[in-house]
């Protein structure tokens, strides 16, 4: 098995604003972010050869058509994939193994969800492990919620913390994520909030309250890529970055079923970062990694991928919490750009979209200087779709080529 | 001797005050309160309840028939029996019927599977009987009718109480009736109701009866029989010439509620859980006429206390707060149009997964002896493929590993009580919490299975194990 790492080069970028866009369809979030890489990284549509897209909602295109005809590629291979939140991760997967069998020389990686035409918040569907109109409580809306907080509650009862202290530090997590939101120009929240704002807000799915979760709304990320012995000939400045690693943890689901499962841990993050990990060689991420996005759609979803993902020992999230080490100018920013929680989560594109963060972090270029790190060399990405004990788990490693 | 061998009763956990109905259409609606079925209730599931009280340590295998008395039945086409049955995990090579149509339905039962023990085509056969009838709001019937249900096992052997004799009286007298289209019950004036039906009918029977057997109606040391109200009862208990005082089992109109077809049954519950042998008991249940039963208490009635029948169920029970929760669980409204996706069902799947889903089977690996639920074909625990046998689940107890509450969920009681179980024996059970109070759920809480209505989809009832805390 060869490792990726470094073989593969992203060379432009685009990424929309995350919102509730009623006057945008699928085609505007596609093309607006999709031109923003191809001007970023100085080519034109027909140059592409091949194209990876992502989407999670059944009822606004179907298969791979939806970006040849929005973009008006002319008869490349496109294909779509769908892998829950894990999806943005899967098309930049997709995209680099396509560039390093050598099959294509520059190819397409766009993510994209268009969730706000469907008339009501939330999700659409959040099954069970298996379709089933009675089992597992009843496939339905709301169910991401009530699906996480078994894991929140659990994670109080493990590590003793009252549902009180459990509250508040998920809060801080929320708080931290709003601060970082409130300076990013592309982010949907952009306002700060604090921890008695998250308390006093109205509760969702005990213990997680509506500033626990994030939205789902409207947006599109894209990336080019190519190999990394082309990518000067695409950016002679050298601003391009390289894939360090791409993992995908499928899990065997089952976990709410399995007495050994504990929900205190992300069994599938652990395992899609042991892949990057090893494709990447880091051997110690809170120490080599610049900054991560972590996949934040409720507070207890960072705290537990925190730990999953290595960057802090199991249980020891609320001394990282409270002392500020996932902020920004702390010993690792988790989510400096807002997260799923100030951008909202158009599920396909978030994957995208945080490996975008990074590019801009990179190239000293975010978008308001008083956010931007400081020697930002190593990041990564990290998505998991679907619910505690059934995930797909999807992990992008990045960095200074 | 044939005779009851076993009972069982269910009540639901919710009441509602008549102060709260009073209070609601300012007017005097007498005192006390009644049963109201959960939402995720009906008569079906409030039956499963009973017969499962019932056959507290009966070997279910020996069952032979099973007869479901209800007026409030929660498909008019479909049998209610057949999933009762399925879902106590009885044989299928078994008789089941509904008797409905009139209240009187559970004594009918009673006699068709008297009979059935008698001709031997049945060794031991369960008449379960229950009511979930929806009254007119701001009918005399609303502060009147409550829910619940009764079970009895019938059989030749072990008899706790043997029907001594029984007599039946038909009667085209019409009292309280409705129409395939009609949403409630109707009546004619309540003083020709009572004088010509309730105090008439019954309590002719019941002389009949004790003139056939030779007795005297202060033989009888308690009586368990239908009346339509505690004034009314208490003046059919007159006619008879009993003493309402000493000889008359209370049928509970204070704290349940007139049950319709299950009030009967469930008043004799009452009446067996405090006889003593030798004891006589009157049970009689009327409707298009009266059907009454005389039977004498045996010894074994000793070995058949253990049951949660009425003193139990009675004693554990949540207040419903207002007038408001009980039209939200009785569906009295016309509610705000949901914005959600409608929710579905499918029967190929159900019938596909039937002996896991009514009698809640999961399995066993033989391989590495975990217990698994829902079904697979390759073991979630070691991997090894199609070795399993099946293990029931739906009698297991066991401890919340941990829960969530969403007050967003389509669900009528909100909220929805989202909850990882871990069985004991093994096992671990995702399911959602019924008949709780939220201020007390917590991690390692006991909880018991109860057969529910999961939801409401593809304009079925779709029937699944729910959990609660451990009832009483």
């Amino acid at each position: 098995m060869e490792s990726l790492k470094d073989k593969v080069a992203i060379v432009g970028m685009g990424c929309t604003p995350f919102g509730e866009f009623w006057d945008k369809d699928p085609v505007d979030l596609i093309v607006d972010a999709s031109y923003e890489a191809f001007e970023d990284a100085g080519v034109e549509p027909k140059d592409i050869q091949a194209a990876w897209v992502g989407y999670t909602s059944a009822d606004t295109a179907m298969t791979g058509i939806i970006l040849a005809s929005a973009l008006q590629l002319q008869f490349i291979p496109v294909t779509r994939v769908e892998n829950a939140c894990g999806t943005g991760a899967e098309t930049i997967r997709g995209a680099a193994l396509g560039l390093a069998s050598k099959a294509y020389d520059l190819v397409l990686a766009v993510g994209w969800d268009k969730l706000k035409d469907a008339g009501f918040g939330g999700i659409g569907q959040a099954f069970p492990g298996k379709w089933h109109p009675v089992y597992g409580a009843a496939p339905e809306i709301g169910g991401a919620v009530a699906r996480y907080a078994l894991a929140a509650t659990r994670y109080f009862s493990t590590y003793g913390l009252s549902p009180d202290e459990g509250k508040r530090l998920l809060a801080q997590i929320s708080v931290k994520s709003h601060y970082n939101g409130a300076r990013n120009p592309k982010a949907w929240l952009r306002r700060q909030i604090t921890v008695e704002d998250v308390l006093n807000a109205p509760l969702i799915a005990w213990p997680l309250g509506l500033l626990d979760c994030c939205g789902v709304n409207d947006g599109a990320s894209a990336a080019i890529l190519c190999r990394t012995e082309d990518a000067r000939s695409f950016r002679p400045d050298g601003d391009y970055i390289t894939i360090k690693g791409v993992g995908i943890a499928c899990g065997p689901g089952w976990g709410k079923e399995r007495t050994n499962y504990s929900f205190t841990t992300w069994e599938e993050t652990e395992a899609a970062a042991r892949q990057v990990y090893d494709m990447a060689g880091i051997k110690n991420p809170r120490k080599e990694l610049s900054m991560a996005e972590v996949h934040d759609c409720f507070s207890i979803a960072e705290l537990i991928a925190a730990e999953s993902l290595g960057i802090c020992e199991k249980g020891r999230a609320k001394e990282d919490i409270q002392s500020g080490a996932w902020e920004q100018g702390g010993e690792i920013p988790i989510n400096i750009s807002g997260g799923l929680k100030s951008f909202g989560h158009p599920a396909g594109a978030s994957g995208g979209r945080e490996v975008y963060e990074f590019y801009k972090q990179f190239q000293g270029k975010a978008e308001d200087s008083s956010r931007q790190l400081k020697d930002v060399r190593l990041g990564l990405a990290h998505n998991q779709g679907g619910h505690p004990g059934n995930f797909v788990c999807g992990i992008t490693v990045v960095g200074e080529p | 001797m044939v005779g009851v061998v076993s009972y069982g009763a269910y009540i639901p956990i919710y009441r509602l005050s008549r102060e709260a109905i009073g209070s609601m259409w300012v007017k005097e609606v007498g005192k006390g309160e009644k049963a109201v079925a959960n939402a995720d209730e009906d008569s079906l599931t409030m039956g499963v309840e009973a017969v499962l009280d019932c056959l507290n340590g009966a070997d279910r295998r020996r069952v032979d028939a099973l007869y479901f008395a209800t007026a409030s039945p929660p498909y008019v086409e479909k049998q209610s029996a057949s999933i009762i049955r399925a879902a106590a995990d009885l044989r299928e090579d078994i008789l089941t019927m509904d008797i409905g149509h009139s209240l009187r339905g559970a004594g009918c039962a009673m006699r068709a599977a008297m009979d059935a023990v008698r001709a031997g085509s049945a060794k031991q056969a369960l008449v379960a009987s229950a009511e979930c009838r929806v009254p007119a709001p701001n009918s005399d019937f609303e502060a009147n009718f409550g829910d619940g249900a009764a079970a009895f096992l019938i059989g030749d052997s072990d008899v706790a109480a043997v029907v001594e004799a029984s007599y039946h009286v038909s009667s085209e007298f019409v009292d309280v009736w409705k129409k395939p289209e009609d949403t409630y019950m109707q009546t004619w004036e309540d003083r020709f109701i009572r004088d010509e039906g309730y105090l008439k009918i019954l309590p002719q029977a019941v002389s009949a009866l004790l003139k056939k057997q030779g007795m005297n109606p202060k033989e009888i040391t308690k009586a368990a029989f239908y009346g339509p109200d505690a004034r009314t009862h208490a003046a059919m208990a007159r006619a008879m010439g009993l003493d309402a005082k000493t000889q008359v089992q209370s049928a509970l109109f204070d704290s349940v509620g007139n049950t319709g077809t299950a009030l009967a049954p469930m008043t004799l519950v009452s009446a067996l859980e405090e006889a003593k042998a030798g004891d006589t008991l009157l049970y009689a249940t009327y409707g298009d006429g009266a059907d009454v039963f005389l039977l004498r208490v045996t010894e074994q009635i000793e070995k058949v206390r253990d049951r949660r029948g009425i003193k139990r169920h009675l004693a554990s029970k949540l207040m419903l707060p207002s007038y408001g929760k009980y039209v939200e669980l009785r569906d009295l409204m016309e509610w705000e149009q949901g914005r959600r996706p409608a929710r579905r069902s499918s029967l190929p799947v159900i019938w596909r997964e039937r002996e896991h889903l009514f009698p809640l089977y999961g399995q066993k690996c033989r391989s590495c002896q975990n217990i698994q639920y829902p079904r697979q074909r390759v073991c979630i625990y070691c991997q090894a493929k199609d070795n399993f046998e099946l293990v029931r689940l739906s009698d297991k107890q066991g401890k919340v590993f941990t829960f969530s509450m969403d007050q967003r969920a389509m669900e009528v009681v909100l909220p929805k009580v989202f909850t990882v179980v871990d069985l004991d024996g093994g096992g671990r059970f995702y399911s959602v919490m019924t008949d709780r109070d939220t201020s007390n759920i917590a991690v390692g809480m006991k909880v018991e299975m109860t057969f529910r209505r999961q939801l409401e989809g593809s304009g079925l009832h779709n029937y699944f194990w729910r959990v609660r805390p451990v009832r009483c």
